[in-house]
């Protein structure tokens, strides 16, 4: 490299460098291929949707057909299995938040703190994030959570007390269960970077002003995850609200419709009863309420971006 | 000094005791896969046994085994470079020529991926079996590329960002060409993000079980398919289920292990960093 001369006149040079190439380099070409591609992804199969929603439109009735209007609608709206299936969601949602933010946080807490073999013991804790739905699912039920052979019943045996059958008397707080051990690394993986960018100095100085561990957890580290915690929320809502694998598995929706969430149901709608129009206006439904999250995150991240 | 040791003393008996209960599904499982069928379902649980490789040994002796396999395998690595291979210069151009409207196409990216699945079930469903990609391998491969597209985007823009300009711009000073620029500069200097986008895109892809459960059935089924198949009641193996769930979770959890931080950086878009 040729040293000091070219040093000196690197700023300008570079500035028109830049400036040129920006010119030359046409964009368009270069995004468009995602942008359609997810255009079509998202935008036709959604307009399909909702045009079958206002269709009458069996798979195994060809004789059934033409323009729905809203009945479509009004029948599902006016089904109970529907309300129970809203109310199975946003109860599964609702737990499943409480508990992974709330352990989440404390285990955060618990691991920002230095001990032996502290990242060995990390890795263990956020392991099941990484295991695919169908084996965790199957592996609390079958060998957890079975009334017979399960290792709870097992414990329960041990201290006395009747075994529990998991999924027969409590099918959805088991799918719960299962879906919380799952997002519980989630939240903890999400939750120790925040903490961990909590300035150390900032701690330091509310250790030298005499703030005991609990003031330290209420105003100093809770105040700074706000943010974090608010993000897990959204995002884990997002995903929860469509839990499907994990219930296909264990339960089927049962008994009864007593663990079929909204996902579930229009599964069943679409893919059981082949009743198209009525389980399109249900995946309806169930746009909408992911898209009343998914403002506030996108919000969220948007501010992220201009920072 | 002392009440400092304690205290880590402490923390690390918590600690320890918090991991273990949260991996000892996990343990129990690979536990499992050692024992034979009996000594799987026996009550009192056993902790101690001669292990056996039998369940591993049957599994990988059923075909079927390596063709679910193989099939995981194909889907999650040609829809990551299907993937990637879209995302790239979409990426480039977003991070290194933005323009006004960039930063609402991200976000507009990004937003795709909160669409919930079942919203388009149906359609898709019919218009794969209308196309006979129901149970097709690259049937499957679009769907996974598209779903994680915004993702990959994304994480790709943010590490390009991350790359120095000025070394660009010298680059440019020296006379290379885009092509040159992109990739002789860009593209070795953000491969340890490329990489740990990609892992990313794999374990998503890996893990995946709504569309694999409702697009696929036998011929292109991936092993989420083909563990969700030990649900029925008569399919009592617990042994030969958990050995054949440890071969399927153990790449994977090497893989998310290694990719822990850049997990962050992709799962909450950048709201976290």
């Amino acid at each position: 490299m040729a040293g000091t001369t070219t040093t000196a006149t690197l700023p300008s040079a570079s500035a028109s460098a830049g400036k040129r190439s920006q010119r030359n380099v046409r964009t368009l070409p270069l995004i468009a291929p995602s942008v359609i591609v997810l255009f079509l992804w998202m935008i036709v199969p959604l307009a399909m949707t909702l045009w079958f929603s206002f269709q009458y439109y069996n798979l195994l009735d060809p004789s059934v057909g033409g323009f729905a209007g809203f009945e479509n609608y009004t029948f599902l709206l006016t089904d109970p299995s529907l309300w129970t299936a809203m109310a199975n969601t946003l109860f599964l949602v609702f737990w499943v938040l409480v508990i992974t933010v709330g352990f989440g946080t404390l285990l955060a807490v618990l691991f920002d703190q230095e001990f032996y073999g502290r990242s060995i013991a990390r890795l263990l804790a956020i392991a099941p994030f990484f295991v695919m739905p169908t084996v965790s699912a199957l592996v609390w039920k079958n060998m957890l959570m079975h009334p017979v052979n399960g290792l709870f019943a097992f414990f329960a045996r041990s201290l006395g007390l009747p075994a529990i059958d998991f999924f027969g008397s409590f099918p959805l707080t088991s799918v719960i269960i299962i879906v919380a051990w799952q997002w519980l690394p989630f939240a903890l993986l999400i939750l120790l970077t925040a903490i961990q960018s909590l300035d150390s100095e900032q701690k330091e100085a509310a250790r030298m002003d005499g703030a005991g561990p609990f003031a330290m957890f209420f105003f100093i580290i809770l105040p700074h995850l706000g943010r974090a915690i608010s993000v897990v929320i959204m995002i884990e809502t997002i995903f929860l609200l469509s839990v499907f694998a994990e219930i296909y598995v264990t339960t089927s929706g049962g008994p009864g419709l007593a663990s079929t969430n909204l996902a579930f149901l229009i599964y069943l709608r679409a893919l059981r009863e082949y009743d198209v129009g009525g389980a399109s206006a249900a995946g309806v439904i169930a746009v909408i309420l992911a898209n009343i999250v998914a403002i506030f995150l996108v919000r969220s991240i948007a501010k992220n971006i201009a920072d | 000094m002392h009440p400092k040791t304690r205290d880590k003393l402490i923390y690390t008996l918590v600690g320890w005791l918090a991991a273990g209960v949260i991996f000892f599904p996990i343990f129990w499982m690979v536990l499992t896969s050692f024992k034979t069928e009996v000594e799987a379902i026996a009550t009192p649980p056993k902790l101690f046994f001669t292990p056996t490789l039998e369940n591993y040994v049957t599994v990988r002796e059923r075909a079927d085994y390596v063709h679910f396999a193989l099939n995981s395998i194909i889907i999650s690595v040609g829809a990551t470079f299907l993937a990637t291979l879209i995302a790239v210069p979409a990426a480039y151009a977003m991070a290194f020529f933005p323009g006004k409207r960039t930063k609402d196409l991200l976000l507009w990216m990004l937003s795709t991926k909160m669409m919930p699945a079942v919203g388009v079930l149906i359609p898709i469903y019919l218009l794969f079996r209308d196309t006979g990609a129901i149970d097709t391998r690259w049937g499957l491969i679009v769907v996974y590329t598209l779903m994680n597209l915004p993702i990959v985007v994304w994480m790709l823009y943010t590490f390009f960002k991350e790359v120095p300009k000025d070394i660009l711009e010298a680059g440019r000073m020296d006379g290379a060409k885009p092509k040159q620029e992109v990739w002789m500069l860009l593209m070795p200097l953000s491969l340890p993000g490329i990489a740990s986008t990609a892992l990313l895109s794999i374990i998503l892809c890996w893990n995946e079980a709504f569309w694999s459960l409702n697009l696929t059935t036998s011929q292109a089924a991936p092993l989420t398919t083909f563990i969700a198949s030990f649900s029925a009641p008569e399919g009592l193996f617990w042994a030969k289920l958990s050995a054949a769930s440890t071969i399927a979770i153990a790449p994977i959890l090497v893989f998310g292990w290694m990719s822990q931080r850049q997990l962050v950086r992709g799962l909450t878009f950048g709201a976290v960093k």
